[in-house]
């Protein structure tokens, strides 16, 4: 065997695996990189900010009121002769200063991380969530039709529970009886007329009315028309005030382009050969989505979620902003920020601690996003 | 072409009307009565709210209380439950002191997005560039209400100029010029507000799809032909990376309602967003419902609207 022909034969592995080639792009992207020790400094405060203003006897209190001590300037010592035992700043001095009720900028600013960076994950984690499964479906079973049959027994069953919510129980029963005796009868015929053919009534009954792929897009038509943040306000604003529910709202809220790019994704893959060649295989649906296809269509959607997770950030801010969101003793950096506008000219460190605060993180976010982004462009790649 | 605008109008009324049950759903089915907002109110009696809900409609089902509303709304006499004056009077007022606010801003995006996106792209890699584009990220990132606070504190400190509110109050006494100048500072630093976010996505994608004509091989002939890089540059790349700019043109509708909440807010800005903001504090639902369905009719009209042009203005398109 000549040395030529050992070339073409063996199978030649890449110098480097994609993962490597990722970071030495990402590498070049020094404002990435920035953003990326950002997020990581960030992201240790908010932990360690959490154990330290918890419990019952925090090293860091947020809640503790010196109105004595109310609105002192970032740095300033503690007048220690009219504080009690244990009412001292751990620090020595306020670092952050002090609000007009006298509790620790730096404690709240600590407690208000955690809100932040749980508000941020936990809602692009529900969005992306909610994303891949619609634009999955509407991927790669996009083509298959409801039948007309399905629609009305849908309709039947969704009224019957509708008017037993309501509290008429007669007739929502009735309603639910006559679905699932609809749903008997058409197993049935469709037993009957396997051989035979079926009757002209049977046959509109069967036909295609809706595929899966329009209704899952209309949907998100539906939802694009909705202004979002005044949608996300109005919602807040009508349940009950608390972390959870902001983050539901936003991140039900938030899905539809995800959605949009994992369906263009599947649409794309699914005629790859590999998708093909696992199906030949007799593998099952769900494995060729999980295990084939959604690596491949991954990457793109957790960049946009890297910028997700800025916007979640700011909306939650804006919201504890306008008064809504975790309920009030909790600290949050919108809400410093909006306690401290009453005093915007005497004690402007209100504003401004919060402000750059939120500023930082949602700039590290952008920028790392951005720089992900870069780093997989496949035209960049090339050079 | 007129079946795609027949098909499209067909789509989108019945996309507006799944709008309007699902925005009907959400504020209906959620926990509290609007009978109920006011509960220490001592002149809010049983009697009160029995009356309350029958002049609303509230002890109706619900599906006959959604008809009643887009009844209401349709022919016009749907009113405020707070004050019993017609919400299209009240939204109409409203949206006439926000209608300057969005002019503003959208003037100052269009006109300085452009120039900053396309120096960008010519001086790729450059200093200019590098400056833009971090400077586009900050302002991407930066939170509205602060913003709109470090203004505030730089121009009543640095500029004495008060800038809360319409105009300011007890100045509608003397000669034009001065009321005339109150009002432009006080519409001033709102509609810049508004616009920071416009001008940095703007001038980002104007970069990007500058970038992109500027790598077709008709701007390299056009440059190997010998042209001078002004002609380059506006002429045979500027024209056709304006394509999707004009569709844009399209998108901007739904702004008109829009009204940023926040930072009207914070001047105490009589426009739409406040009032929506409002009407949500006192579960005024039929303000809330008729924002909600002219702004769905707005991002729908907006849609359609760039189809058109782009249907108009890109001859490869053809339907």
């Amino acid at each position: 065997m000549t040395s030529a022909e050992n070339i073409l034969e063996r199978p030649e592995t890449p110098r480097r695996t994609r993962l490597q080639e990722l970071w030495l792009l990402f590498k070049e992207n020094r404002l990435a990189i920035l953003g990326l020790v950002i997020f990581v400094l960030f992201f240790s405060t908010a932990v360690v900010g959490v154990i330290l203003t918890s419990g019952e006897d925090p090293v860091f209190d947020p809640a503790l009121i010196r109105l004595q001590e109310k609105l002192l300037p970032p740095l300033a010592r503690p007048n220690l002769e009219t504080l009690a035992h244990g009412e001292a700043p751990r620090l020595g001095v306020y670092l952050f200063g002090t609000d007009d009720l006298g509790r620790d900028v730096f404690s709240r600013m600590l407690q208000g991380a955690w809100v932040s960076l749980t508000v941020g994950f936990v809602a692009v984690g529900i969005s992306v969530l909610v994303g891949i499964f619609m634009g999955g479906i509407a991927g790669y079973f996009g083509q298959s039709h409801i039948k007309n049959d399905q629609v009305i027994i849908t309709v039947i069953m969704f009224a019957g529970v509708v008017l037993l919510g309501l509290g008429k129980e007669m007739a929502g029963v009735v309603l639910l009886l006559v679905g699932h005796a609809s749903i008997v009868l058409l197993l049935v015929s469709k037993r009957i007329f396997r051989k035979r053919t079926p009757p002209k009534w049977l046959k509109m009954l069967h036909r295609n009315a809706i595929s899966l792929d329009t209704i899952i897009m209309r949907l998100v038509d539906i939802m694009l028309c909705f202004p979002s943040f005044f949608l996300i306000l109005t919602v807040v604003a009508l349940l009950p005030a608390s972390m959870y529910n902001i983050m539901i709202v936003i991140g039900l809220t938030s899905w539809m382009g995800t959605t949009r790019f994992v369906r263009a994704e599947f649409l794309s893959l699914r005629e790859q050969d590999f998708v093909a060649a696992a199906k030949a295989l007799g593998i099952g649906n769900f494995r060729i989505i999980f295990r084939h296809m959604m690596p491949n269509a991954i990457a793109p959607v957790l960049v946009s979620a890297t910028i997700g997770i800025a916007t979640a950030i700011l909306t939650e801010a804006g919201l504890s902003f306008l008064g809504f969101g975790v309920p009030p003793p909790h600290a949050t950096w919108g809400n410093i920020l909006s306690d401290g506008k009453r005093f915007i000219f005497d004690a402007p460190w209100l504003t401004w601690i919060p402000g750059t605060a939120i500023l930082i993180v949602v700039l590290c976010f952008n920028l790392f996003g951005e720089g992900l982004k870069d780093a997989m462009n496949p035209k960049l790649r090339e050079k | 072409m007129f079946s795609f605008i027949g098909r499209s109008i067909i789509q989108k009324t019945i996309t507006l009307f799944f709008v309007s049950v699902v925005s009907f759903l959400i504020i209906h089915l959620a926990p509290g009565e609007p009978s109920q907002v006011d509960p220490l109110n001592p002149k809010f009696t049983p009697e009160m709210v029995e009356r309350f809900k029958k002049e609303f409609h509230l002890d109706k089902p619900l599906y006959m209380q959604y008809i009643y509303f887009y009844k209401g709304l349709f022919t016009g006499k749907i009113v405020s439950w707070k004050d019993n004056q017609s919400v299209l009077l009240k939204i109409w007022e409203r949206f006439l002191n926000s209608l300057p606010l969005f002019i503003v801003g959208t003037i100052l995006t269009w006109t300085l997005s452009f120039p900053v996106g396309i120096r960008s792209a010519i001086f790729r890699g450059g200093i200019y560039d590098r400056s833009a584009t971090f400077l586009a990220y900050l302002l991407i990132s930066i939170p509205g209400f602060f913003f709109a606070y470090i203004l505030i504190i730089l121009t009543v400190t640095v500029l004495h100029v008060p800038v809360i509110g319409m105009e300011t109050f007890g100045l509608s006494t003397y000669s034009w010029p001065p009321v005339f100048m109150d009002r432009i500072w006080h519409l001033l630093i709102p509609s810049v507000l508004g616009a920071t976010g416009g001008i940095a996505v703007l001038s980002r994608y104007v970069r990007s799809q500058m970038l992109e004509v500027e790598g077709q091989d008709y701007v390299r002939t056009a440059r190997a032909k010998g042209l001078s890089s002004e002609q380059v540059h506006y002429k045979h790349a500027l024209r056709n990376a304006l394509l999707p700019f004009v569709t844009m043109f399209g998108l901007i509708l739904p702004g008109l309602i829009g009204g940023s909440v926040i930072i009207e807010s914070i001047f105490s800005w009589p426009g739409m967003g406040r009032m929506a903001y409002e009407a949500i504090l006192a579960r005024d639902y039929p303000i809330i419902l008729t924002v909600n369905f002219i702004s769905a009719v707005l991002v729908l009209a907006g849609t359609f609207l760039s189809d058109l042009l782009y249907l108009v203005v890109d001859p490869r398109i053809r339907l």
